[in-house]
């Protein structure tokens, strides 16, 4: 598929020599002319009454310019979510106001009370400290199961039990409850899947500035996607003209999902910026980062496969409260179910499936859509079931799974595969992932060395994870369907200058991603000229036309398919220009490695030309506009679907309880391959965040919505030294319904990778005869050493 | 992150410091690395602080009168690197390298650790198991205060308000000594959450200190008997392990209870001690 060799080569990234130079240019470095600076008064209650606001004395100190309360702002809406998900009896799901600044209370520690605007961030911070609330405290809930239950206390006084809504997906329960009652084994596990803090490196940043006589707002804003943020903004918020509004989204330093939600910061800033008549900006500092950037996961969940006789999986039953945390972030509604019930077919023929999700407010910072969202804890939940199923029926992990896995599908030749809870898979080849990992660990061995280090006092083991994913999100009439209240196509303007140089204008946001390298191997290689040539352009609304921005797995299944369609329009425009030069008919030019040549003739001429002659059209064809410059939009047809196995060989000290990583194997099949550095980077960096969940993190808060480890000296982030060689490896099904056959890496190994390892410690307690079914994670040396000591 | 407004002054002697440490709400600063994270959290909010890295002599490390003498401003890394201490000292070369980070090791001093009293702290175990005086200097000239009646409790210490720090002073081991660091790092901060340093020297005598166990860091009397003297065998080391930690409040938190504490203190202790048998 590749012309000139670019596609599927791993081409070093262009965009790191800014970044290793220390060259970027994030929200935080830049300063407008007449810059003001923005700090908050926070909530330190998880949940409080506010009872008087005292700002006299924070006026009177230097260089303050304003201060804000929730009283100014009484007549401004909340920012919106996007994604309306409806209770089972069809009632629309709570959506309480999320306020930019609170009024009445606050609902998490850490919610907006004031924001203060100073001439510098140093006396913004000393004023907001001197700004006195007085607040009653009130009786706070953090526990998904709890909040729900008669009595606990409300988070928003008009939603009742504090549920958001309850949901349901799949085959009837009668239906799963017959078939589990006639199962031969059911394997039943309760468990947790913890609240995750995002952490990217780059805290949030906004910098918003008016000027009065355009009447134009400028918000530069640390987003993974700054056209939705305008949308959302305008739209949704303060009532501006979208025109009215540009939204540029500069370097930004990761985002792993929590940057992808309109935040209340933005559109305070950007109201406040008219209002003062000056630039205003503001920078999480890590504490706020931990409290009020969107979290992850937080699942409380019961769940149940049950077993035929022979192994075949006959029925899966399951029960999840989701905690949302205080508020509706923007996707928080359709985590955990359009992004989590679909995705519990797994890569098995499971033929009964039943999904019951309730979504609950509590008094913690908002929860939405983290690396993977929905899908980890689906797969977590499926892949924990199947290996404790394979301890207690005393059979192997990975022949469990070869009995159960659908068989090999391409798409074309042979159907997409249609689930038991809405999606229809693409294609796949599922046994192939396993087969290679089993070869890549030597099985047979390491289960040798397993038994031969129990034997020697030692515990070893190895886990299994086989995933699936939904990605390349996503196709707008499906979710519009679901609920969700945008389209998820992607937009794309591919300008050839008149020298043969081009441009690229997508409406993907690159924040780590690579896309200046990617998307740039693609153009280049589909027209045949340098990679050099290629100029990839995003994260400004002014020059972008549109976006939807980059989140689940998206940019180059999506928005890599809509540039796909602008070079395409390029080429066929370009064979006119090209057969009106050459005397011959379009039809008969061929368009290869960069030349247009007249079929079965060597008369040909170079991409340059054709495109200097679009723009000096002195020798043109009559009914031709003169340009090369397309414009796209690409609206997919299906998700992708990812898929691959990770397995984990662990040793767990007897004595400690702590957990030695000692392999780690991952087998991924993301489709075609573009740039196989810049996949097996991402990876590496996924595996290393499920690894993270499954070991390390994990927000801890008491009973009173203190998040008690909200810095790294207690949070425990992934270091480098923690882990062995990733051993990777990729298997290629294309994917059968978009121009690239690709399917998306970002989330892969983040979805794989935590079950492998809490698999593998399991696997290693067993091996030592502590029949243990469920570790809570992060698998901390306590929880480890209690699980041996209690077992 | 940003401290609340303070006012700096840079001095060159022990003596300017002392005095300029007579204002309340006057703090010394040495490498920055507990001090300056309190202070960006509004934690802590000294009115001034008086750096005293610029004091000559302060970071030096050397042999005096039988004892090694390290400089309370000497780094880390100054002391992991240090010649005289891998020869005399290498409980302090091993267990150096295992604070923090390399930015840690180079700003952090011996000085700044001891007097922060950290009771997940590294420093303080191993001043414990080598047997050192803590040299510290105020308005009424110097004085010596043995590393056993240092540490005082939760982030406390036997110095005085208006007292500086100017020196460890170690008494030079005689040949033959074994000694180790054994750390069980707190999985998110790396400090120790449970660890134990011990000097067995040549005459069979046992120091034995545990960090991150308690309040303060502390020397195990209990389980120094049960073992000085003896030759180091299963027996013996059995009978340290069980007499350690008598009496000892034992803290818990989010990564170790009281019950895991207890127990890794022990199963470290054990490691220490098969490591200079
Ligand atoms: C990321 C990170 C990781 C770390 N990991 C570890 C670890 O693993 N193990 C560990 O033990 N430590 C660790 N530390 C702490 C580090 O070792 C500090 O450097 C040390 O605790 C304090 O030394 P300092 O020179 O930085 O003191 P400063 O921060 O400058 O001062 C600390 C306190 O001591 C006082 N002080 C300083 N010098 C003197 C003196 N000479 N006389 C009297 N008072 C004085 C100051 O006034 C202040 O109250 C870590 C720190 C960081 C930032």
């Amino acid at each position: 598929m590749s012309t000139n060799g670019l596609i599927g080569r791993a081409v070093k990234r262009v965009e790191d020599k800014r970044f290793i130079t220390g060259h970027g240019n994030y929200t935080d470095d830049i300063v407008l002319p007449h810059q003001t600076y923005a700090a908050f008064v926070r909530s330190q209650y998880a949940h409080a009454r506010i009872l008087n606001i005292d700002t006299s004395a924070a006026k009177e100190m230097p260089g303050v310019i304003a201060i804000f309360t929730g009283a100014d702002l009484a007549a401004v809406n909340g920012v919106p979510c996007g994604w309306q998900v409806n209770f089972k009896n069809g009632d629309t799901m709570k959506e309480p106001k999320h306020p930019l600044l609170v009024a009445d209370k606050a609902r998490h520690a850490g919610d907006a009370i004031a924001v203060v605007i100073a001439e510098t961030k140093e006396q913004a911070t000393d004023a907001a400290e001197a700004v006195k609330v007085e607040m009653e405290e009130l009786p706070c809930v953090v526990d998904a199961a709890k909040a729900v239950q008669a009595g606990a206390p409300l988070v928003h006084d008009d939603v009742p039990n504090n549920k958001s809504f309850d949901w349901v997906l799949g085959n009837p329960i009668e239906e799963v409850n017959e078939a589990m009652d006639k199962a031969a084994h059911v394997t039943t596990l309760d468990f947790v899947n913890q609240r995750l803090v995002p952490n990217a490196i780059e805290p949030r940043s906004y910098n918003s500035s008016y000027d009065p006589v355009s009447e134009k707002y400028t918000l530069y804003t640390s987003s993974q996607n700054p056209h939705l943020i305008r949308l959302l903004m305008c739209a949704f918020v303060l009532g501006i003209p979208e025109h009215k509004v540009r939204v540029v989204s500069p370097d930004v330093g990761g985002g792993f999902g929590s940057k992808i939600f309109h935040y209340t910061e933005e559109a305070l800033l950007t109201w406040c910026s008219k209002k003062i008549g000056r630039p205003v900006k503001w920078t999480s500092e890590r504490s706020e980062s931990f409290l009020l950037d969107a979290h992850g996961r937080d699942h409380v969940t019961k769940a149940e496969m049950g077993f035929d006789a022979n192994g075949k999986i006959v029925a899966l039953r399951v029960k999840t409260y989701a905690n949302l945390g205080a508020y509706l972030s923007t996707f928080s509604s359709c985590v955990p179910t359009y992004l989590h019930g679909t995705l519990l077919q797994g890569l098995y023929t499971t033929p009964k499936i039943n999904v019951d999700v309730t979504a609950v407010f509590t008094n913690t910072t908002p929860v939405d859509a983290y690396r993977g969202a929905g899908r980890p804890e689906a797969t977590y939940l499926l892949e924990r079931l199947i290996d404790l199923a394979a301890h207690e029926m005393d059979m192997d992990p990975a022949e469990l799974r070869f009995r159960n896995f659908i068989p090999p599908f391409d798409g074309v030749q042979q159907p997409g595969y249609q689930t038991q809870v809405a999606l229809q898979y693409d294609s796949g080849n599922y046994e192939g992932v396993l087969k290679k990992g089993l070869e890549m660990v030597n099985y047979a061995d390491v289960r040798r060395e397993q038994q031969e280090a129990a034997h020697n006092g030692k515990l070893v083991g190895i886990g299994f994870s086989t995933y699936i994913e939904a990605c390349g999100i996503a196709p707008s009439a499906i979710v519009g369907s679901l609920g969700c209240r945008a389209g998820l196509f992607e937009s794309a303007q591919v300008r050839v200058q008149p020298t043969g140089k081009v441009s690229v204008y997508t409406g993907s946001h690159s924040h780590g991603q690579g896309h200046e390298t990617t998307f740039a191997q693609i153009v280049a290689d589909k027209l045949g000229i340098n990679l050099d040539d290629v100029e990839i352009v995003h994260g400004d609304s002014e020059a972008v036309a549109f976006g939807m921005g980059t989140y689940g797995s998206r940019s180059l299944a999506v928005g890599g398919s809509a540039i796909m369609k602008s070079i395409d329009k390029i080429i066929e425009k370009g064979k006119k220009i090209a057969a009106h030069k050459l005397e011959a008919s379009a039809d008969d030019i061929e368009f290869k490695s960069g030349n247009f040549t007249v079929k079965g003739t060597d008369k040909s001429i170079g991409f340059g030309e054709v495109a200097l002659t679009a723009y000096v059209p002195h020798v043109y064809p009559k009914d031709l506009e003169p340009g090369l410059d397309f414009a796209s939009f690409y609206d997919p047809a299906n998700f992708t679907y990812p898929f691959g196995c990770h397995i984990a060989v662990v040793e767990v000290d007897k004595e400690t309880g702590k957990v030695s990583l000692k392999r780690f194997i991952a087998v991924d099949d993301v489709g075609n391959v573009i740039n196989p550095m810049i996949v097996e980077g991402q990876i590496h960096g996924g595996v290393v965040q499920g690894i993270g969940q499954a070991l390390f993190e994990g927000a801890e808060y008491d009973d009173n919505g203190q998040l008690t480890n909200a810095s790294y000296m207690d949070y425990c982030m992934p270091r480098a030294d923690d882990f062995p060689m990733f051993e990777t490896a990729s298997q290629v099904t294309p994917c059968p319904h978009n121009p690239l056959g690709v399917k998306g890496a970002g989330e892969a190994g983040t979805i794989g990778s935590a079950p492998a390892i809490v698999n593998a410690v399991i696997d290693a307690l067993w091996s030592g005869g502590h029949k243990v079914k469920d570790i809570r994670m992060p698998l901390t040396p306590e929880r480890v050493w209690h699980a041996m000591v209690d077992a | 992150m940003i401290p609340a407004t303070f006012e700096y002054e840079k001095v060159t002697t022990v003596d300017e410091a002392i005095a300029a440490l007579s204002n309340d709400d006057t703090k010394i600063l040495a490498g920055g690395h507990s001090l300056i994270p309190a202070m960006k959290l509004r934690l802590n909010r000294p009115a001034k602080l008086v750096d005293i890295g610029g004091i000559r002599g302060l970071k030096d490390i050397k042999e005096e009168d039988g004892e090694i003498v390290i400089g309370a401003a000497a780094s880390h890394a100054d002391i992991m690197y240090h010649t005289l201490i891998r020869h005399h000292l290498p409980l302090f070369t091993e267990g150096a390298a295992m604070i923090g980070d390399m930015q840690v090791r180079n700003h952090g001093t011996i000085g700044g650790s001891l007097a922060h009293a950290d009771p997940a702290a590294d420093w303080p175990a191993m001043v414990l198991a080598a047997g050192a005086a803590i040299e510290v200097q105020g308005p009424n000239g110097r004085r010596r205060i043995p590393a056993t009646e240092f540490f005082t409790g939760l982030f406390s210490t036997a110095l005085e308000p208006n007292e500086i720090i100017t020196a460890v002073r170690i008494p030079v081991p005689a040949n033959g000594a074994k000694s180790t660091y054994q750390k069980f790092a707190q999985p998110a901060s790396r400090f120790a959450l449970a660890a134990c340093a011990v000097m067995r020297f040549a005459d069979g005598k046992t120091n034995i200190a545990f960090t991150g166990v308690g309040e303060n860091a502390f020397r195990d009397t209990g389980a120094e008997q049960a073992i000085t003297g003896k030759a180091i065998d299963e027996n013996t080391i059995n009978a340290a392990v069980n007499a350690a930690l008598e009496g000892v409040t034992v803290m818990s938190d989010h990564y170790a209870s009281e019950a895991y504490r207890k127990h890794l203190a022990k199963v470290y202790l054990k490691k220490a001690l098969m490591m200079v048998k």
